[in-house]
């Protein structure tokens, strides 16, 4: 009996430790292929792709730095704009809203992550896009003239981007920290309360306490902003430029990708727009290590003053990092 | 509760996970053939697959991956046959392992479209006027160019907008394959390639990506295909022609411009039909070919798609005009049906 419990211990811990293998070997997987299959475009260009600014198809030269700066510009501001909405959301459903509407709510939030992208880039187009133009025609030509506003008020372009991007990401944000923030146990509030300290005192001190978890979540709508395809490739406007305007129109890797791919019968192209792909895949790896990095630093040992003031357990934060 | 591997549980699932890894090699020996390539002319393939298979009970499977995807299938043979809006170039023949039939099927033209405010006229346009416009080079749609085309309209003083396909397509191909006949600096500073470095512009997604900016945007003009067009029931512009005429896109302008190309058709119809001469002919147009190798190794399969092709070509062209495509001059089927007999069946 007692060997047979073994054995299937044994064979428990080796199912589960092939699955997390497989992981490692899909993710090294990917990587490879994408570098095998760019290596025409890598030999070609070398690190010159990183920062040529011309894509032209027919002349054979290709240059990632508009796509890049599209991605990381678009993702960045919309996060700056989701963080606040979605830390809000989480807290107000984690612990200030009355239970009768937690349910509702919750699933309406969650219904919101789980709408399909092109849907959002349909609406993008129909809704969104005329509310952007009519806004951008309506403000005043002093402001118009600033760097960040200038080119013509189109509506499809940066700002429509990131705006739907900022509403894609806020549900996965929202989600995620709301369940960190459940997690925080009683006691923490419980002891923040017993201290006399207000409501706003024992939030600050809930999430102080799941702060990684917190950051986590935004990193995880982070993530997602960098990848999204359909959604940005219906509003952004298409057109491979380095612009700080938010109403010019830019571009992303994700949607170059969509674009063009399927037409891309030339071998170099073809080698160009996986290679686009490589540097996606290494600049999504390179956030989430800067987050974890971000994390280890933050679970350091926390300094004498904060320990006294937050005792229990504030250095061992949980959640979905 | 036991749950442990006997052997006969281990022998179902053995059997199970081989099934699973078999099915799709057993699907494929069943006989269906298979090719891939341009999305434009998908619907009318679709049709010609499913009534020809009514008549020899043959499965025709089509994937329209695009035409890029369809020459690179073709040429690593993972496909029987394919499909493109832009005739193969001379490299990518000689990358294919055997000669490869370029075979027109259909024609599909290219109409501009806009959205002027105030202008209810249909809009004349030139070849060299579009190649300024999608240049940058006319921004404004009271530009003397565009008046002077248009006398009796009364254009705004509005910026104009350019939208182009964002995707590679074969409807760009056309485009910029007519631009850059009519304007060298076009040919020079832009080329032409299913996708292009436009110059100034939005790119929209697909056909609906274009016209929902297009009809969005106050000012704004693009194109797209004169089958998307007329289903959609979009105004379209008129071009003017190699004889000088302003020509609206329409199904027998666009088979007069392949009636026109008929006499220097060369041998293996990789040609192009934009700019075409000869009075109503309308400068937009292009065929659009399906790819077969001259000898394939599957003779069977070799057969059944001659055959497709042989009734494609001729009665398959009545269903054209009904999806918006323009059916082939009876010129152009007979000097296919000649290449056709070429094809290794045996």
């Amino acid at each position: 009996m007692l060997r047979r419990l073994r054995g299937r211990d044994l064979g428990f811990k080796l199912g589960t430790g092939f699955f997390a293998a497989l992981l490692v070997a899909i993710v090294l997987g990917i990587g490879f292929e994408l570098w095998r299959q760019s290596m025409l475009s890598i030999e070609k260009f070398g690190f010159g792709f990183w920062v040529g600014e011309i894509w032209d198809p027919v002349s054979g030269e290709f240059g990632a730095r508009p796509f890049i700066w599209g991605t990381l510009y678009s993702s960045v501001l919309a996060l700056v704009l989701a963080a606040p909405i979605a830390l809000g959301i989480a807290i107000f459903l984690s612990e200030l809203c009355p239970a009768r509407l937690r349910m509702p709510l919750t699933f309406l939030t969650e219904l919101l992550a789980a709408i399909p992208s092109i849907v959002y880039g349909l609406w993008g187009i129909f809704v969104l896009v005329p509310v952007v133009r009519s806004f951008e025609q309506s403000l005043p030509a002093s402001l118009r003239a600033l760097p960040l506003f200038s080119g013509p008020p189109v509506g499809v372009g940066m700002l429509s981007a990131v705006l739907i991007l900022a509403i894609m990401v806020v549900p996965f944000a929202s989600s995620v920290a709301r369940e960190v923030l459940k997690a925080v146990p009683g006691s923490q509030r419980e002891a923040a309360y017993a201290l006399g300290a207000t409501r706003w005192e024992a939030i600050r001190a809930a999430l102080f306490y799941a702060r990684t978890g917190i950051i986590g979540s935004l990193i995880l709508g982070f993530g997602r902003a960098l990848g999204e395809t359909m959604a940005v490739t219906m509003v952004i406007g298409n057109n491979p430029q380095i612009k700080a305007s938010l109403f010019a129109p830019g571009y992303s890797m994700a949607a170059v990708l969509a674009n063009e791919f399927a037409e891309a019968a030339d071998d170099l192209y073809l080698s160009a727009l996986i290679e686009i792909g490589l540097v996606l895949f290494a600049i999504t790896l390179m956030v989430n290590m800067a987050s974890r990095l971000l994390i280890w630093q933050m679970n350091k040992p926390v300094r004498a003053p904060r320990a006294a003031r937050l005792p229990v357990g504030a250095a061992t934060a949980g959640g979905a990092a | 509760m036991k749950v442990s591997f006997t052997p006969g549980r281990r022998r179902a699932l053995v059997a199970l996970a081989a099934a699973i890894v078999a099915a799709p090699a057993f699907l494929v020996a069943q006989g269906q053939i298979n090719g891939a390539g341009a999305t434009f002319p998908a619907p009318i393939y679709s049709k010609w697959f499913s009534e020809y298979g009514k008549l020899k009970s043959v499965a025709i499977n089509y994937q329209p991956l695009g035409s890029g995807a369809g020459i690179r299938q073709l040429t690593n043979q993972t496909v029987f046959f394919g499909a493109t809006d832009g005739p193969m170039t001379t490299d990518q023949m000689q990358a294919a392992p055997g000669k490869i039939l370029h075979l027109p099927t259909v024609l599909g033209a290219v109409v501009p479209i806009y959205e002027v405010p105030g202008v209810t006229a249909e809009l004349k346009f030139t070849g060299p006027l579009i190649a300024d416009i999608f240049m940058g080079k006319v921004t404004k749609w009271n530009d003397p160019a565009i008046v002077k085309l248009n006398a009796g309209v009364k254009l705004p003083d509005l910026d104009i907008t350019v939208v182009h396909r964002s995707d590679g397509s074969g409807t760009s191909y056309i485009f910029a394959d007519y631009l850059a006949k009519v304007s060298p600096e076009w040919a020079k500073t832009v080329g032409v390639s299913t996708a292009v470095k436009w110059p100034v512009g939005l790119g929209g997604k697909g056909s609906e990506g274009v016209t929902g900016l297009v009809k969005q945007t106050p000012g704004s003009i693009g194109y797209v295909e004169l089958v998307y067009a007329l289903q959609t029931k979009i105004a379209f512009g008129s071009v003017q022609n190699a004889a000088g005429e302003f020509v609206k896109a329409s199904i027998p302008s666009v088979t007069a411009a392949a009636a026109a190309a008929v006499k220097a058709m060369p041998k293996d119809f990789r040609v192009s039909i934009t700019n075409a001469p000869g009075p109503g002919v309308y400068p937009m147009a292009s065929f659009t070919w399906l790819l077969l190798y001259e000898n394939p190794k599957d003779k069977a399969q070799s057969k059944v798609m001659v055959d497709f092709m042989k009734w494609a070509l001729t009665d398959g062209q009545k269903f054209a005009t009904g999806l918006g495509y323009a059916p082939l001059p009876a010129e152009i089927v007979k000097l296919e049906l000649a290449a056709l007999a070429t094809v290794k069946v045996s």
